[in-house]
């Protein structure tokens, strides 16, 4: 081990269903290596030993639904010199916002019998609506190239080399037919980039789990839905997902009905 | 023996956010909480008005661990309120997928969280110091069960190749193949891993349980079966509800569930090897047989060596379906949409997953219930956490925790889906 200070690490979670931090777990092959260049201070999920902070980089899961979380992530940011939230909860509020449509006392009572042991936020709310965000890897999950590449960029002192194109740019570096012309209404053409295209290299349109790529026409898009006979209904449900609440993403569910 | 309350504020290598508060009065261990504080996420009531086409991706974000088994456990239930059944090649593929979940989330939970209990150390990264060629055979087995999700399902965590009525696209025999190679490695690495975590020094603990696993006429249980329990259940999925019931207590965000007539039970990689141990083949038997492990295993801390062996049985049945394999007509059934109930059960890596929904007359959701795995076992484990620390008061407050800890990873717990659920305090005040 080199004498040099190793840069520390912290994975934190909050609302989120771990997926995005399984996906440092699940680099099989750089892991180890992973783990000699930085110091994994904080990562509860994988070890016992929860170093305090200061933290070179903090990665965040997971969004902000609890009184108690909205302090917490302060005191995350504060800890922390370089904080980037991984996956669509964190960058979005995830699924879980979907309570921000409804009433969350009513969402609360359909699932617990005691709903005033419950304390809950009534909205689902991403970690940039709290504090200052270095940068937002989106996906539903991340796509754990990109979480290597990010760290990496971090660690060096350089901009993370994440394109924010459309899903349709990866389709056409597949090579994939486009799902759409033959009759597959898809997210494709506004949603960011990231998974490699994996819906319609399945023969499936796209449903838009890395969110909205930058400034996306999300209102030509739900026009072509509807020629392929997509009833305002799919399309406000197919942009109520996991990204709902990203502004061009809500915007648009809001223009085709309750 | 004083006093005391021991306290664990954040129980790590756990999937989830829990803690646990142990009380100890006069010698006595008067109260083991496992508290979690994983905040509710609401999916039965953001699934309503949702189509039933939409509930295997929706579901799957319940859980990064174990996404197959809410997208398993969804479709099987939206095809019996349907009316349609999912059989030949098309079964066979879900049942691939579902050894793709098990021999990653097993492999992970084994090598990477379990493993460091036994051997002392905070974690895999740490143990990899003097345990080099086991973390990389725990890590070599992950990535083949994650790259049998990826070949089905486009990738290992919330596939996308899921559907109602079976895939978007399947695999052609020469793209299932290719894995074949890996697998007899995985294999082979699966054998050693039974082999080295036998050897670990375990508690001398047993319990008496309520095991509850489904059981298949002539298959070790993955989608499919009655659920049965050592004390005699013997239910449809569409019974579940009038045999067991969730309780929501205040010191957890999650429900318990248990068994209204009985209490609580255990279900997991333990309680469907006790009730189906004759399912396995003759040769995985005889590996239990050759590591000591009986028909029965009733010391939780041993689930570490059934988790084992079920990796070793995920690979081998894998191999099995491969070889197999005869490619589909067609990539799902038809399907109309229209009113009705379904229910279905099957098994997730850490045990029985249930759904139920009821359906409108256009397929959207009125309601949905989902019972997981560690909402059943959480009573249960409570009382093993009462048992062993009871038996355990002789231990240094370290110790104890240490002990106490090791008690609820015994279980996998997976607390991001219980909640619709953990922090160790030990009170001897």
């Amino acid at each position: 081990m080199s004498e040099k200070r190793r840069p520390r690490l912290a994975v934190w979670k909050f609302a989120s269903c771990d997926g995005c931090q399984l996906s440092l777990l699940d680099c099989e092959d750089e892991l180890l290596a992973v783990a000699d260049a930085v110091e994994i201070a904080y990562f509860p999920e994988a070890s016992r030993t929860m170093a305090k902070g200061p933290y070179d980089l903090s990665l965040v899961e997971g969004s902000i639904t609890t009184p108690h979380d909205a302090e917490r992530i302060r005191r995350v940011r504060r800890q922390s010199r370089h904080l980037v939230t991984i996956g669509a909860c964190a960058t979005a509020g995830g699924i879980q916002a979907l309570r921000n449509f409804a009433d969350v006392q009513e969402f609360v009572a359909a699932v617990y019998a005691s709903p005033k042991y419950i304390k809950t936020l009534a909205t689902s709310t991403p970690i940039s609506a709290h504090v200052r965000v270095d940068f937002e890897l989106h996906g539903c999950p991340i796509n754990k190239a990109q979480l290597l590449e990010v760290i990496s960029a971090f660690l060096a002192g350089r901009k993370p080399a994440i394109s924010g194109h459309s899903v349709c740019v990866e389709c056409k570096l597949h090579g994939n037919v486009c799902v759409m012309v033959q009759g597959t209404p898809c997210l494709g053409p506004v949603t960011h980039a990231g998974c490699g295209a994996l819906c319609p290299s399945f023969s499936r349109g796209c449903y838009g789990c890395f969110g909205p790529m930058e400034r996306p026409n999300t209102a030509a898009l739900a026009s072509e839905w509807r020629k392929l006979g997509a009833t305002p209904q799919d399309i406000r449900r197919v942009f109520r997902t996991f990204n709902a609440t990203a502004e061009p993403f809500r915007k648009e569910s809001e223009a085709h009905g309750e | 023996m004083a006093n005391k309350t021991i306290r664990v504020d954040y129980i790590a290598r756990v999937e989830g956010e829990g803690a646990l508060d142990l009380r100890i009065r006069d010698g006595r261990v008067t109260s083991a909480r496992l508290k979690i504080f994983e905040p509710p996420r609401l999916f039965e009531a953001l699934l309503r008005g949702r189509g039933f086409a939409e509930a295997p991706d929706i579901t799957a974000r319940i859980c990064g661990i174990c996404p197959v088994a809410y997208q398993m456990s969804a479709v099987h239930a939206m095809e019996d309120a349907l009316g349609v059944k999912v059989a030949g090649p098309l079964r066979a593929l879900r049942r691939l997928l579902y050894c793709g979940e098990w021999i990653e989330s097993h492999a992970l939970h084994v090598v990477m969280l379990h493993a460091p209990d036994f051997l002392g150390y905070p974690d895999a990264i740490q143990m990899a110091r003097e345990h080099g060629d086991a973390v990389r055979r725990g890590l070599a087995l992950k990535k083949t069960g994650n790259g049998l999700m990826r070949m089905l399902g486009g990738r290992e965590i919330h596939p996308v190749n899921v559907r109602v009525g079976g895939f978007y696209r399947t695999p052609s025999r020469a793209e299932l193949t290719s894995l074949t190679e890996d697998l007899k490695r995985a294999r082979d690495l699966a054998v050693e891993t039974v082999r080295w975590v036998a050897q670990f020094p375990f508690p001398n603990f047993e319990r008496g349980y309520e095991f509850v696993a489904l059981r298949h006429p002539d298959e070790y249980p993955f989608n499919e079966g009655r659920i049965v329990s050592s004390r005699g259940l013997d239910i449809l999925a569409g019974e579940y509800e009038a045999e067991f019931e969730e309780r929501h207590v205040a010191h957890s965000t999650a429900l318990q569930s248990v068994l209204k007539r009985r209490g609580s039970y255990l279900v997991g990689p333990m309680a469907r090897y006790n009730l189906n141990f004759d399912r396995l083949p003759s040769h995985v038997q005889a590996l239990a047989h050759e590591v000591g492990l009986g028909p029965e295993c009733r010391n939780p801390f041993q689930s570490v060596i059934v988790r084992a062996i079920e990796v070793f049985y995920a690979c081998d049945e894998a191999l099995r379906i491969i070889a197999a394999y005869e490619e589909p007509d067609m990539p799902a059934v038809p399907l109309d949409a229209h009113a009705g109930i379904g229910h279905a059960c099957t098994e997730a890596p850490r045990g029985i997953l249930y759904h139920r929904y009821q359906l409108d007359d256009d397929g959207s959701i009125l309601e949905a219930r989902i019972v997981p795995p560690t909402s059943q076992n959480q009573l249960s484990m409570e009382e093993d956490l009462c048992e062993v620390a009871s038996r355990s008061l002789d231990l240094a407050d370290d110790a104890l925790r240490d002990r106490c800890e090791q008690t609820i990873r015994n279980y996998d717990p997976c607390i991001s889906c219980s909640c619709h659920f953990l922090k160790l305090a030990v009170d001897r005040s």
